[in-house]
């Protein structure tokens, strides 16, 4: 099913970039990273596809791109559609010889808001038609790109300027979509989480979903130290306490068979190895609000809503 | 080249349109079904499941969907077809302007019905109307036959690389697309050698090399890219450049299909009815105009100057023959089936007596909004529209510019 691709981190630094520097994303942008990441899991010719979002918006500022690759952004709802009439072009120009007979491989990416909430229709068609594509979440869990509103994506207690913590309401009271499960759902064949402070577990994952049939979905977690304020030196360091609490596990869903990647998994087999939720939380000015003793239950709250989503995946994927 | 022999059928609107896109080696369909245009879908569904095509048919989840497909497909080098219909159009809207701005030529048949609310799934062009600014060609035949005609033109039109726009083919719903007309069709081969191969414009990429537009690992580019007040208006005035050559292109397709085909629809842009001596006329676009010949017939055989003139394309606005062919007329009732709502009469309405201000002579223009949900046209209506046109020549006055016609009052 998948190639024995091997490398070190000797030959990803000697892979060109196909994301190029010279964009627009802030200082400590996680998000500019896993593109760059992603970029060098690449099979071979690969056209991209981008929703409206501020990736997008800092990677292709007329007359400038970053772009190596063919790429096309068309509106903020519909990425996964671009990649499907990509697809299909590709697919008939191929079998009419009208173009080489090479395999391209598409890719599309989104962020939050255009996976979790306006982009989850174009996204759940493409996906149950079959389409063969990578579909990239980079998740920011929030509208960055207008000013850190609220998504289905951000989490419970995040303080966004839709959901500002006020005096009465600590921030947003909803919880996160369960994006990656609801894709699963889909009998997607390949689904996975990654994290970019886990660097080559996220490119070996781009690369299965870049090399199986059929729609592939990679649900990245990005820190954005402007909507998170968080220290722009530290959004590695917060990738990672990010697995680390369970608050984001590593994953991947091949066929729907769920199986903890090896970051998540030592911390099934040795669960003392579980961080606190509050060592994540506390880096983040957007959940500063929590520790004033107004508030402060809401963390005891997402470390028992955390707790209690580890547990039931565990069992997922049969580990007791 | 000899007019090809041909062969009838008997075809509603949307079969003939299916027809259309069938013979003109479409390499993507996206398409979602909304009535009146479902049959579109379903006959091109047909072909596929026969083997009778070889097209990528992706069944999309909505129209907003289809069109993006749609786009995306073009730029990737694909001649893409898709059909919509009210609702679906309104849905499409923001991808409309996407379409024509990202430069894709995809061609698409809309087959004109009312907008909700109340919900009606009959006749009236408001869905097409309001979407008259969007950068595509629009083009609205009168029959089937121009159904068919106007589809396999539209391919030809849109990807001339001095256009590269999109073209929308309007046809009224169910008084075309559900209903049986002989439609001459022409032989498969001759279709596919006169819409040809996509041809794609050469121009130059980020890194300064000379390419084919489209995207191609081979010659990467970025297309749709953020574009802001440095260079966002020269891309706009790059489209209304397009679409001020379109009409050459339109006129030069049109002549060409007419050589296979023997059939014309007046020069391509307009069609005139007896207006070289005609003292009135009225101005319409899609099914109605069959109707108005009759009614003109009949009035010239009584002796009584009156005229028609349909515009066919009315995206771009072919502004020099419309005032050319009104350049006698005293009196012009102009039909729209479609209502701005506040505004001073109907979109064709505004283009009309726009166009007409600039002439020396000057003619009434009058207004009536008819056939709105469906609403049957009837020839005593028309034959109203010409008797309240001699009254304004006798009286020398229009005391009511903007009326509707055809309701309860």
């Amino acid at each position: 099913m998948f190639s024995e691709w091997k490398f070190t981190a000797k030959d990803i630094a000697e892979k060109p970039d196909l994301f190029m520097s010279g964009h627009r994303a802030c200082a400590g942008c996680a998000p500019a990273i896993v593109l760059r990441l992603i970029m060098k899991a690449l099979r071979g010719p690969t056209i991209a596809t981008f929703a409206t979002g501020c990736m997008e918006v800092v990677s292709t500022i007329y007359p400038y791109t970053s772009w190596k690759i063919p790429y096309i952004h068309t509106a903020f709802e519909n990425v996964a559609a671009n990649a499907s009439g990509i697809e299909a072009a590709l697919k008939i120009l191929k079998k009419k010889g009208r173009r080489a007979q090479e395999q391209v491989d598409v890719v599309a990416f989104a962020g939050d808001g255009g996976t979790y909430d306006i982009g989850i229709q174009a996204l759940s068609g493409a996906v149950e038609r079959g389409h063969d594509f990578l579909y990239v979440l980079y998740d920011n869990e929030a509208y960055m790109n207008t000013g850190i509103q609220r998504s289905g994506g951000t989490p419970h207690g995040a303080s966004t300027t839709t959901s500002p913590a006020g005096k009465i309401i600590p921030g947003k009271l909803e919880h996160k979509k369960p994006i990656a499960d609801i894709m699963v759902a889909h009998d997607i064949p390949y689904a996975a989480t990654a994290s970019p402070y886990y660097w080559k577990d996220l490119i070996t994952k781009a690369r299965k979903g870049i090399e199986i049939d059929g729609p592939a979905f990679l649900h990245v977690l990005a820190p954005c130290p402007r909507g998170w304020r968080s220290d722009i030196s530290k959004s590695i360091e917060i990738s990672h306490l990010a697995v680390e609490t369970c608050i984001f596990p590593l994953w991947e869903a091949i066929d729907g068979e769920y199986q903890l990647s090896t970051p998540s998994k030592v911390i099934a087999l040795r669960p003392e190895r579980k961080k606190p939720v509050r060592e994540y939380l506390q880096m983040q000015g957007r959940f500063r609000h929590l520790f004033t003793p107004k508030f402060e239950k809401i963390i005891d709250e997402i470390q028992h809503i955390t707790d209690e989503r580890w547990q039931r995946f565990l069992k997922k994927c049969n580990i007791v | 080249m000899a007019v090809a022999k041909q062969k009838m059928l008997a075809l509603n609107g949307d079969e003939a349109v299916a027809y259309a896109a069938k013979q003109s080696d479409v390499d993507v369909v996206a398409a979602y079904p909304i009535t009146p245009q479902t049959i579109i879908v379903e006959r091109f569904s047909e072909y596929v499941a026969n083997g009778e095509v070889d097209t990528e048919f992706v069944c999309v989840e909505s129209e907003h969907s289809a069109l993006t497909a749609c786009l995306t497909a073009a730029a990737t080098g694909a001649r893409a077809f898709t059909a919509t219909a009210s609702a679906g159009l309104a849905l499409m809207h923001e991808i409309l302007y996407v379409t024509s701005g990202c430069r894709a030529p995809v061609v698409m048949s809309v087959v004109n019905r009312a907008l909700s609310a109340p919900i009606n799934i009959h006749c009236d062009h408001s869905d097409t109307m309001v979407e008259r600014d969007c950068g595509w060609i629009q083009i609205y035949v009168e029959n089937s036959q121009e159904a068919y005609d106007s589809i396999i033109q539209a391919f030809k039109i849109a990807e001339d690389p001095e256009v590269l726009l999109p073209v929308m083919v309007g046809l009224d719903g169910f008084t075309l697309s559900h209903t049986l007309e002989n439609v001459q069709t022409l032989p498969d081969d001759l279709v596919e050698k006169f819409v040809g191969m996509r041809q794609f414009p050469l121009v130059a990429t980020h890194e300064k090399r000379t390419v084919p537009f489209k995207l191609d690992p081979k010659t990467p580019m970025t297309i749709g890219p953020l574009d802001l007040y440095d260079y966002y208006f020269e891309h706009k005035r790059q489209q209304e450049e397009a679409m001020q050559t379109a009409p050459k292109i339109i006129q030069k397709v049109h002549e060409k299909y007419a050589e296979i085909s023997g059939r014309r629809y007046g020069d391509g842009l307009i069609e005139q009815y007896h207006l070289e001596d005609a003292e009135t006329a009225i101005v319409c676009v899609g099914s109605t105009s069959g109707t108005v010949k009759t009614i003109v017939n009949d009035l010239r055989s009584k002796g009584i100057s009156v005229g028609l003139l349909r515009l066919r394309t009315f995206r771009p606005l072919p502004v020099k023959e419309i005032t050319k062919a009104l350049e006698n007329v005293k009196a012009v009732a102009v039909m729209d089936r479609s209502l701005s709502f506040g505004g001073h009469g109907g979109a064709v309405f505004h283009e009309i007596r726009h166009a007409l201000y600039d002439t020396s002579t000057h003619p009434f223009v009058v207004n009536y909004i008819y056939g709105l949900g469906g609403r049957d046209t009837n020839p005593n209506l028309l034959h109203k529209i010409y008797r309240d046109l001699q009254r304004i020549l006798e009286t020398q006055r229009s005391e009511q510019p903007v009326q509707f016609i055809g309701l309860r009052e």
